[in-house]
């Protein structure tokens, strides 16, 4: 695989991995055209198509398309369901997934695809597995934080972002 | 709870990104986003010692910032920072940022790849994963130099924890397919192929790509890996569906890892060991016998993992494509996924069948599919499934269905998406051509097809369909009449009235005899649309009506009418406005005769790839067409339709396609003449010119056997009503030059006068002066017999300035040669005489041709010779006194700038004649230079009109060896080699 963009339907970009170097220019460019394409797409219409010299397989799930762009020789439909594999370790993780989560949590949404596929090929994909090694980690931060500096969280930003997050998922 | 709460939640981080999605205006974001640039620079800079989770804080925070769309230029250190720390999450976020956000700053590298290497020597899998996966995120070369020797090592310790065995693997590769060189091969890649031995399916999912990857480029190091692959995957194949556990998916076994397998299996033949290979097809059975079975899910996942395994199977089967049970049970399969009410299947299935098509086994069985596929084609909806369908069609057309194929995808071609007119153009066009049992039906079609989308047929196309309407007499009268009609059409495509003009112009008379299609009316045809034509097009017209002046002298008097008009004698358009001046003179000065000679019909074009296929191949990349124009399937075929092989009663010579059409625009590049009797179509010829490749072109032999071309009246040169036709050069009228030729150049290298040939037919006399850069020479043609010599047209080209077609268009770039006419007949023993007036515009180093043709008692005669202009004749000879002499020979010492030859004499060796041939050459000799007085010592000056050349030489006998050594140096290379061959052959 040489790259992996998530977006919105509304076009913007919520994650991007790239498998191979290339400019900043040039990812830029590159995402522009793909989301573009596919969002110009019709729902009925097929999940593979031609772009430049790849193959881009691409699903969308409620409001974000997971896009992934393969190379010639490599197996449409087995992409199809890494994507899915993906979006179920996120809704694992997350407990039913949506946009938000992915916002506000990033990073996490980078850590699982690293567990998931590494170099652009597929590294581990038994779901308990990759949230093992996840959890894990969460596990060893939270260890980590009894030994360590306890920090104080002040109960005014504490539930500051409880409303934002709570006003967010209901809209 | 939603994992918001787990692990850990920086506050900090979630009120600013809730602030940018609070943003209502892109302004707004930017000032948010500066505002909190400028927060954390001034954190960053601050004197206060800042907590690893405020710097983790931050530099997520520019992360974001970055993944929006911004630019990050600070960070990177703190970043670094955060690599050391001891907290997982902390060490994260910097691991993450640096993979993102990592840069080639050369400090920063340094201090990146020390942390890593720490964290690899931790022996904490968690930290030693993080470091992996850096590594494999930035994949550059430092880490490559950094890594690449260690982490092969850890992949196969005994003790590294299976997650890490994974990453390493993973990372491995990433560092290989970045740069090979530095993953050295050694003890471990035994090793690692005994991975897909391994008890940790997670193990060998990752470590089948990394040996996938390895066997490509080292297939013979790896085939150990063969019968392990295949053990593997008959024993996933055969796995009850949940045997396998959490690696069961949907129920379906193991589906990444079989499909990894089957395309390591792809890198090698058919196993060779027969147990393995008896496994092998079993395992591949089992698959196509699962499609058949009943889903265990309704679910797509499921459906989709089985059909994944399902086409790799496929695929391993046409790469070996040996098995015909096997390929026509995947053609099959595929033929129910046809009909498949998933759109991604169809595609998928239309797509897998173009590369069953191309295989002999199964193509009969693949073509059986047509009906649907041409319902495909009309009837998906998605312009991704319809370009499938195409190149399905195309893939699957041989002389069977090719009338049924052609015509659907004309009719397809009406309706068809912008995107790919020009391909399904392209392609309809090839099979056209290629499967045409009767020419009539490929005129229809090509015609048909400027009718439907001429703004998409490329000239490739049109100027194909000339080539074989020229070459094939059997279908000229089919195609004038069919043109004829098409140009009725009130409005036509401007490539129909190309098409039109030029099949008239050559053609015309053939339906000339049809009242309705009399002279006059073929005209006034043209004519009418002449005035909307682009310039290209009305000069190719104005061709069309002189050749009609030939054909019909009846006509001549209109047509006269229309070249003397203003528009067309004060074109603004110097091409229009000349061809109007000369096709004008050439028709009032020109007899009958002449006319008949210079217009005659074109003769056949040389055989030569279709640059129809070579565009398609363009196209679509290379081995693209391979599938396509494959000829082993219908290898009969070639004899048919390399249809346009030449005819026997004329050895046609290649002439390039611009000036069968007389346009100037980029014509492609002219082809050299197949070899003798190869009616291939479809085979690769060079592209280069005849000139370019003596060896090619037709041996003198052949050139006196063959009939004499017509010049090509297209050319506007060649009808200046001062030079003779010949005049104009064009690199079709010249063969090879005869074997003597240097031989009998050479004998004027150092002389002017002489008798440059001779035969029992012909002598060629020779009378030459230079000086400076110019000389004129007058060629004396005395004919021996005492019969006339008819069409007699000697022609002169300089071959170095026609070895490439814009040498071609920018002729005489080195040197520039005006001939006078000569009259068309010698009489029995008379001879005439030829001036040249030649200006040497730079330094040359391949002497023009002479090229003579004529007609002794009905006989075609021709012979091409080395004309004597070398380059020595435009020396100045210099004198100087011994000490410049010296000193410019130290100037010129450069290494390049000497050439020394030693050789044998061929000729006694005598001062005086030395001498004199120096003289003769074209230097100065210098006495009293050097030492010994027995040697010559010559300086001179090359004058060309760019640049003056200085030339200093030294020739020593050496009497009792009966040798010479030659030493020249000037200023330029080329220069200095050539002038010591030329002089070195004198002695």
């Amino acid at each position: 695989m040489q790259f992996m963009l998530l977006f919105s339907r509304q076009g913007k970009l919520r994650l991007q991995k790239w498998y191979v170097p290339l400019s900043d220019k040039e990812k830029k460019k590159i995402t522009r055209e793909l989301v573009q394409t596919v969002l110009a797409r019709k729902p009925k219409m097929c999940s593979f198509l031609e772009w430049r010299d790849l193959k881009i397989v691409y699903k969308r799930y409620a409001s974000l398309y997971f896009c992934c762009a393969i190379e010639d020789q490599d197996n449409e439909l087995i992409t199809l369901e890494i994507i899915h594999r993906y979006v179920e370790l996120l809704d694992k993780y997350f407990g039913s997934v949506c946009e938000l989560d992915i916002i506000f949590n990033f990073e996490k949404a980078y850590f699982i695809l690293d567990e998931f596929l590494l170099g652009g090929e597929v590294q581990e994909t038994s779901k308990k597995n990759v949230l093992k090694a996840i959890e894990q980690a969460d596990l060893l931060q939270e260890f980590q934080e009894v030994l360590g500096v306890p920090r104080n969280p002040s109960p005014d930003s504490l539930s500051h972002v409880m409303n934002i997050l709570m006003s967010q998922c209901t809209k | 709870m939603p994992a918001v709460s787990k692990g850990d939640g920086m506050r900090g981080l979630a009120v600013f990104i809730s602030d940018i999605r609070n943003c209502k205006s892109k302004e707004a974001e930017i000032k948010r986003i500066n505002k909190e640039l400028a927060n954390i620079r001034s954190k960053f800079k601050g004197d206060k010692a800042l907590d690893g989770y405020s710097k983790k804080k931050y530099v997520c925070k520019l992360l974001f910032i970055f993944l929006l769309g911004h630019d990050i230029d600070f960070g990177h250190m703190e970043a670094v920072n955060l690599l050391s720390s001891n907290k997982y999450t902390e060490k994260q976020i910097g691991y993450l940022f640096i993979s993102v956000l990592v840069n080639s700053n050369s400090e920063l590298i340094r201090l990146i790849n020390n942390a890593i290497k720490n964290d690899l020597a931790s022996r904490n899998p968690t930290f030693m994963c993080l470091a992996l996966h850096c590594i494999a995120n930035v994949g550059s070369r430092e880490m490559g130099e950094a890594f690449a020797a260690d982490i092969p090592r850890i992949l196969v310790a005994g003790d590294s924890m299976d997650s890490v065995k994974q990453s390493a693997a993973l990372c491995l590769l990433r560092l290989y397919k970045a740069s090979p060189d530095l993953v050295p091969m050694g003890e471990w890649t035994a090793r690692v192929v005994h991975l897909l031995n391994d008890q940790h399916m997670g193990v060998v999912t990752a470590a089948v790509s990394l040996i996938t990857c390895l066997c490509k480029k080292n297939p013979d190091d790896f085939k150990t890996c063969i019968s392990l692959a295949v053990s593997r995957l008959s024993r996933i194949v055969s796995s009850a569906s949940t045997d396998l556990q959490d690696y069961t998916y949907y129920f379906v076994p193991a589906p990444w890892l079989s499909v990894k397998l089957l395309r390591l299996l792809q890198c090698y033949p058919p196993p060779e060991d027969a147990a393995v290979k008896g496994r092998l097809v079993e395992c591949l059975e089992t698959v196509l016998n699962k499609a058949q079975e009943p889903p265990k899910s309704k679910k797509v996942q499921h459906s989709n993992a089985k059909n994944a395994i399902l086409f790799e199977t496929i695929s391993l089967i046409i790469h070996y494509d040996s098995e015909p049970n096997l390929l026509v049970r995947a053609c099959n399969q595929l033929g129910q996924f046809l009909q498949h009410r998933e759109t991604n299947l169809r595609y998928l299935a239309l797509e897998s069948m173009c590369t069953l098509a191309s295989s002999e086994f199964s193509h009969e069985a693949v073509k059986t599919h047509i009906d649907t596929v041409i319902n495909a084609l009309k009837t998906e909806r998605d312009v991704s499934v319809r370009q499938r369908a195409a190149d399905l069609l195309y893939a699957m057309c041989d002389r069977s269905n090719a009338k049924q194929i052609v015509s659907e995808m004309l009719r397809y071609l009406e309706t068809a998406d912008y995107a790919i007119r020009e391909e399904i153009v392209l392609k309809v066009a090839i099979l056209a051509e290629k499967y045409a049992v009767d020419y009539s039906w490929y005129v229809d079609t090509i015609l048909n097809l400027i009718r439907i989308a001429g703004d998409y047929v490329s000239e490739e196309v049109w100027y194909r369909v000339l080539q074989i309407v020229t070459n094939r007499d059997d279908v000229q009268g089919y195609a004038a009449k069919t043109v004829f009609e098409a140009l009725q059409a009130p409005a036509c495509h401007e490539n129909m009235v190309k098409v039109g003009g030029y099949i008239l112009g050559e053609f015309g008379n053939l339906i000339a005899g049809d009242p309705r299609s009399s002279p006059p009316v073929q005209f006034s045809l043209l004519h009418s649309k002449f005035h909307l034509c682009s310039v290209a097009t009305r000069a190719l017209l104005l061709s069309t009506y002189i050749k009609f002046i030939n054909l019909f002298p009846e006509t001549k008097a209109t047509i006269q009418g229309v070249l003397r008009a203003g528009s067309q004698l004060r074109n603004a358009d110097v091409e229009l406005q000349q061809r109007a001046v000369e096709y004008l003179t050439l028709s009032s000065v020109a007899s009958t005769d002449v006319l008949a000679t210079v217009l005659e019909e074109m003769p056949p074009f040389p055989e030569r790839e279709s640059s129809i296929l070579a565009k398609l191949k363009r196209k679509k990349g290379p081995g693209a067409a391979s599938a396509l124009d494959d000829g082993r399937r219908d290898a009969s075929s070639n004899d048919i339709n390399g249809g346009v092989e030449p005819t026997p009663s004329t050895v046609s010579t290649p002439s390039p396609s611009a000036d069968l059409l007389g346009l100037r625009a980029a014509p492609p590049p002219a082809a050299a003449p197949a070899p003798a009797g190869a009616g291939n179509l479809l085979v690769d010829v060079s592209s280069e010119g005849p000139a370019a490749q003596p060896g090619l072109g037709p041996t003198p032999e052949e050139a006196f056997l063959s009939e004499l071309e017509p010049p090509a009246p297209e050319s506007p040169m060649a009808l200046l009503a001062d030079p003779a036709p010949a005049a104009d050069p064009g690199s079709e009228d010249i063969g090879s030059p005869i074997p003597e030729a240097d031989e009998l150049m050479n004998k004027f290298v150092c002389k002017n006068n002489g008798v440059l040939f001779e035969n029992q037919l012909l002598q060629i006399g020779v009378k030459s002066e230079f000086r400076q850069n110019l000389g004129r020479m007058y060629l004396f043609y005395g004919n021996k017999t005492s019969v006339q010599f008819q069409s007699f047209t000697p022609t002169v080209v300089h071959p170095g300035d026609l070895q490439t077609l814009s040498g071609f268009l920018d002729r005489w770039a080195q040197l520039a040669v005006q001939t006078k006419r000569v009259a068309a007949q010698v009489d029995g023993g008379a001879q005439v005489q030829q001036v040249l007036n030649i200006e040497c515009l730079r330094d040359f180093l391949t002497p023009p041709l002479l090229s003579v043709r004529f007609r002794y008692g009905g006989a075609p005669q021709s012979l091409t010779l080395k004309l004597p202009v070398t380059i020595n004749k435009f020396f100045q000879p210099t004198e100087m006194a011994a000490q410049d002499f010296f000193q410019r020979w130290k100037q010129l010492s450069l290494p390049q700038q000497e050439a020394q030859k030693i050789f044998k004499a061929t000729h006694p060796m005598d001062a005086e004649v030395t001498k004199a041939k120096l003289l003769g050459f074209g230097s100065a000799l210098l006495d009293n230079v050097d030492p010994n007085p027995e040697n010559f010592v010559g300086a001179g000056i090359i004058q060309t009109k760019a640049l003056q050349v200085g030339c200093l030489l030294r020739l020593e006998p050496n009497a009792q060896a009966q040798m010479y050594r030659l030493t020249l140096r000037t200023s330029k290379e080329p220069v200095s080699r050539h002038l010591c061959e030329l002089l070195a052959q004198q002695f």
